[in-house]
């Protein structure tokens, strides 16, 4: 009897995957008789990856995108309830989390995804400029790459103060403030990011279409740039390793084998992100009031900690200058500095080890670790 | 031969700078109020010169209390001794707004751990300029708090 059933069910399951294979062969051909998509399949077929003992970092990008993806369905999810104004934002982000079913999920997975998005935004960044991927002929992937960090910064720092609470109104008095001590032009941003003089209704109000509207189409449009060049240039092998490579080059397909591990780290992405989500739902905080204190312990979110606890430090005058405007000037140039990046590094655009610009990804990771560390523990 | 080639192009250039022109006077034509629109009007600013902040058993002594005044916020500080004072609750470092700190008895801003005296002014952190002192009046239980003139 157990026998029979068994071989009833791989007959069944043969029958199914026919079944199955030849709907999306018709709907292939179907499409295929009106577009010509062999370049496509030719380029699915032939697209490999390097395999050497640093391709696992290779995955960071692909999470990254991935959780990019769920913030813009959550994104769009809670755009069904969310009400941009002052008087109602907080409002509605308290039913969102108190009445809506699930709502309370989708927020916490908007909000940790966001911050997951853009650690792992981070740790993809790091593992490119230390293995130097960003060396001809991929300079404009790492300049898309870092004009995506801006935006996803920029998406943090518009998502944050969207539930209209304390620290997200102060953490945006503070963060617009800084736009003000560049010269000339200060007061111009100061006066476009908040609309008006101070942080108030009319500030939610750009925010949510900055973060809804503004910032999402850019993003889509250079994230497309990025992935274009990532898919048309492949994967670059680290200096370190091509001398070995070269001779003795090992790869795998894209199609299925990459794409099927990259699904794997997804999904434990997907699976930490739910964890978070629901072990440690993503607090609202107070309402703002714009007439009450800065809240002891004010931070903006972590990914600006290092920033914010460097502000701390610099005397309000250095030699008769703003000293915030010149730390902020310094900060400017370490961008710029950053994005230039693959013009600078001479030597690994030569294929050479560039050990004075590993040293510089060291001592920026480390003062990033220590800045947040001090702010977080020692504060 | 040579002429027309010349002729043609000093007109190709005559033509080109004429196009360049009128794109440029065309692009600032449309993005002029594109940019007009995205500057918010001037909000004139509150003419307010005093505000009633508070009443006389509102405060215990060594407390404060953030207020609106106009569309900024104060700070009214009751002393130790009894005495009021009354200051701009805005930060000069970053406009955070400050609060009244019993256990330090100053005046102390959670943004950038800026600290204030009871005069204003700055005792240590980032804030580069002291905080706006105002004069304070009791009459009857009502606290008022009025910008030096």
């Amino acid at each position: 009897m157990f026998e029979f059933s068994r071989s009833e069910n791989k007959f069944q399951a043969k029958k199914l995957r026919r079944i199955c294979l030849k709907i999306i062969k018709s709907i292939t051909g179907w499409i295929e008789e009106r577009i010509d998509l062999s370049g496509i399949r030719g380029f699915m077929d032939e697209k490999v990856v390097p395999e050497h003992k640093h391709h696992f970092w290779y995955g960071i990008g692909g999470i990254t995108l991935f959780l990019y993806v769920i913030q813009v369905i959550t994104g769009i999810l809670l755009l069904l309830y969310y009400r941009p104004s002052a008087e109602s934002a907080y409002e509605s982000v308290e039913f969102i989390m108190t009445s809506v079913r699930y709502g309370w999920l989708i927020r916490s997975i908007h909000s940790w995804g966001a911050n997951l998005m853009i650690f792992f935004l981070f740790v993809h960044m790091f593992s490119t400029f230390f293995m130097k991927a960003y060396r001809k002929p991929r300079e404009m992937t790492w300049m898309s790459g870092v004009a995506l960090l801006i935006l996803a910064l920029a998406f943090g720092f518009s998502g944050y103060l969207l539930p209209w609470n304390k620290l997200s109104y102060f953490a945006t008095k503070v963060g617009t403030e800084i736009a003000a001590v560049v010269p000339v032009i200060g007061k111009h941003i100061l006066m476009f990011l908040r609309g008006g003089e101070d942080v108030s209704g009319a500030t939610l109000t750009r925010f949510f279409g900055f973060h809804v509207a503004l910032l999402p189409t850019i993003t889509f449009l250079i994230l497309g740039v990025h992935l274009l060049f990532v898919q048309a240039q492949g994967m670059s092998v680290p200096p370190s390793l091509s001398a070995e490579y070269e001779k003795n080059p090992k790869s795998m397909r894209f199609f299925p084998d990459f794409i099927l591990r990259d699904a794997v780290g997804w999904l434990a992405v997907l699976g930490l992100l739910g964890i978070l989500a629901a072990v440690f739902p993503w607090e609202l905080g107070e309402k703002a009031d714009p007439f009450s204190p800065a809240p002891q312990g004010i931070k903006p979110e972590w990914f600006f900690v290092f920033m914010f606890q460097t502000l701390k430090y610099i005397p309000g005058r250095i030699l008769s200058l703003n000293g915030e405007a010149l730390a902020i000037f310094a900060f400017g140039f370490g961008a710029l500095f950053w994005f230039l990046v693959p013009f600078l590094d001479r030597r690994a655009q030569k294929n050479l080890s560039s050990s004075f610009f590993t040293a510089i990804g060291i001592i920026l990771v480390l003062y990033i670790l220590a800045m947040t560390g001090i702010s977080y523990f020692f504060d | 031969m040579e002429k027309i080639n010349q002729t043609d192009q000093s007109r190709r250039r005559f033509l080109l700078s004429g196009l360049l022109t009128s794109f440029s006077a065309f692009a600032a034509m449309l993005l002029y109020p594109v940019w007009r629109f995205i500057m918010p009007p001037p909000v004139p600013e509150s003419k307010q010169s005093s505000v009633k902040a508070a009443t006389v058993d509102e405060l215990k002594p060594n407390s404060g209390k953030v207020f609106p005044f106009g569309n900024k916020p104060a700070i009214l500080v009751r002393l130790a001794n009894g005495e009021y004072r009354a200051f701009s609750a805005v930060c000069a470092h970053l406009q955070c707004t400050v609060q009244y700190r019993e256990d330090y008895k100053l005046i102390w801003c959670a943004c950038h751990n800026g600290k204030f005296d009871l005069n204003g002014n700055v005792l240590s952190g980032p804030p580069p300029a002291p905080l706006e002192a105002y004069d304070v009046f009791i009459s009857g239980k009502d606290i008022t708090v009025a910008k030096r003139t």
